[in-house]
């Protein structure tokens, strides 16, 4: 009975294979615009999904970005951050880069795109195509301004502190690391604290041996937009190093900014928080993708049983 | 010109120990001086900006530069070859920034000493045939220098294989030559934003509008010249 049933499957393909082939061929829908880069859900933990209204018809219409402000009134930084540099980096240049990525994107398919989906889809496996610039700075700026706190700085508490400890030997050190990316970043650009899932750097590939030390810390640097997303890390803190975020306060001396952001502004609780979220999307993927796994292997195993039992047909009818 | 033996520096500084640095010496560099004051381009570029962008940023490319450099000369001297490579990022920083700005000073002039005025030599009609007029070539590296991500430079240059004025960007502190071996820089704006931020923010097409008031077409002249001979 059994053996039968098997062997009506193995000969008439299952009905879901054809459909399916015919999926995979075609690919998802984003699949043309962020490639290989990950799937919609590996962002969902970051997405901020714009709302899109429908109008009658098939055509929807999306809201444009907008300027979000920081999470505290602009002269709250001072002295360590003047109100005229938020008045400029926030009011002049983020909003810059809102401006200029609603006009770019207006009636393009990158139109009903969140935000991270624009700048996966921009960056274009390294050809930045034109949105790209603009789209990763206002996530960045968005991202900056909750880096920060007034009255922030100390040192951080709890877990974060202890993969700190674990990842960078101490908290000395990473700081000492963090300020050296910062310092070093040639031209303009961003330094980082992110937390790297269990991922190779090598498109698509899979560690063949994942450990949990694989899920660490780091410090990296960024030229110009750029920013860990495109990596597929998830960034923990951020200080922007472009000469407008400390020229107008401390003018050429970027290493004093740094020591400010660091000792005075940094907000410890946002970057917890982040490694909270990055941590729950780190198990979330790997959950996903030991998943596919299984199903793919049981797609493969039930192909391959089928055919050990097509070989053996003659022997297994004998034992009938 | 603005170069002197590093080995006789630390003589004179009293060590006792000279340093042997390759067979002839290591050169390092120092600051050229600006020749006009700090407030000389005023109001198309103030004081305060020439002084920080001077004796700050230029000093800093150059302190790092010698600094690269040493290292440099150590890392040849022990046949290290990886620490080569791993300063080869340092010194095209360090290094592109001291030449594009020692270029940069001598790009500049103040009104009274003929900042400003168009260049009638053959540099004038070379600008014509590339660009079709002296305002299309302003307009074109006024758009290349605004459009710029980030920090860089925009450049009219002379294209020694091809023989003609060209517009070319870099970014960072990249010397023109990363683009192009035959490529002479005739003319450099420094688009990065301590060239403009304490007087124009974050507005750089007005920083570029005012900068050709004070542009010395004379030097690029001179240099188009000599080099196109």
């Amino acid at each position: 009975m059994v053996i039968l049933a098997v062997l009506a499957a193995a000969t008439t393909p299952p009905p879901f294979a054809a459909p399916n082939s015919l999926t995979s061929a075609l690919g998802p829908p984003w699949k043309g615009l962020t490639g290989s880069l990950g799937s919609p859900s590996s962002l969902q933990w970051l997405k901020k999904q714009r709302q899109c209204k429908r109008k009658a018809g098939t055509s929807s219409i999306c809201a444009k970005f907008e300027l979000k402000p920081p999470p505290y009134p602009l002269d709250a930084l001072e002295p360590h951050m003047s109100k005229e540099t938020l008045e400029y980096h926030w009011g002049k240049h983020h909003r810059g880069y809102v401006d200029n990525l609603n006009k770019q994107i207006e009636g393009t398919e990158l139109d009903e795109l969140s935000l991270e989906d624009i700048i996966l889809a921009t960056h274009n496996n390294g050809d930045l195509l034109p949105p790209f610039n603009n789209a990763a700075q206002i996530w960045n700026h968005d991202f900056f301004w909750e880096s920060m706190k007034p009255g922030g700085g100390g040192r951080p508490s709890g877990e974060l502190l202890e993969l700190i400890n674990r990842d960078f030997g101490s908290f000395e050190r990473f700081i000492d690391d963090i300020r050296l990316a910062a310092a070093t970043q040639f031209g303009s650009g961003w330094a980082w604290l992110a937390y790297k899932a269990n991922r190779l750097d090598v498109e698509n590939a899979v560690n063949p041996n994942p450990t949990d030390e694989d899920k660490r810390l780091v410090v990296v640097k960024s030229p110009n937009a750029v920013n860990p997303l495109i990596w597929d890390y998830s960034p923990l803190l951020t200080i922007d190093v472009w000469e407008h975020a400390y020229y107008l306060d401390v003018q050429n001396r970027r290493a004093d900014y740094i020591t400010f952001f660091l000792e005075k502004l940094v907000s410890w609780e946002a970057v917890s928080s982040r490694l909270e979220i990055a941590k729950a999307r780190a198990v979330e993927r790997e959950e996903e993708e030991e998943r596919r796994k299984r199903e793919e292997e049981e797609k493969s195993s039930d192909g391959e049983v089928a055919e050990i039992y097509v070989d053996n047909k003659s022997d297994d009818s004998e034992a009938e | 010109m603005a170069l002197r033996a590093l080995a006789a520096r630390k003589s004179l500084a009293g060590s006792g120990f000279q340093r042997i640095l390759g067979a002839r010496g290591l050169q390092t560099f120092s600051l050229p001086d600006l020749p006009y004051d700090y407030g000389a381009l005023e109001p198309a570029i103030s004081a305060e900006i020439m002084q920080l962008h001077h004796q700050k940023h230029h000093q800093a490319y150059i302190t790092n530069y010698n600094k690269a450099l040493e290292q440099l000369d150590a890392a040849i001297a022990k046949g290290d070859a990886s620490a080569v490579v791993k300063l080869q990022s340092a010194i095209k920083f360090n290094g592109g920034g001291h030449v594009n700005h020692s270029i940069f000073w001598n790009n500049l002039s103040p009104v009274k000493e003929g900042g400003g005025e168009p260049p009638h030599s053959s540099l004038g009609w070379a600008i014509d045939q590339s660009f079709g007029s002296f305002d299309a070539l302003i307009t074109k590296m006024n758009a290349e220098g605004a459009g710029l991500q980030g920090s860089g430079w925009v450049w009219l240059a002379l294209d020694k294989e091809l023989k003609k004025v060209v517009v070319e960007t870099t970014a960072n502190q990249d010397p023109l030559v990363t683009k192009g071996a035959s490529l002479v820089p005739l003319l450099g704006i420094d688009v990065w934003e301590h060239a403009y931020y304490l007087q124009y923010k974050n507005v750089r097409p007005d920083y570029l509008k005012n900068i050709w008031k004070v542009i010395n077409w004379k030097y690029a002249s001179q240099v188009y010249e000599k080099e196109s001979a």
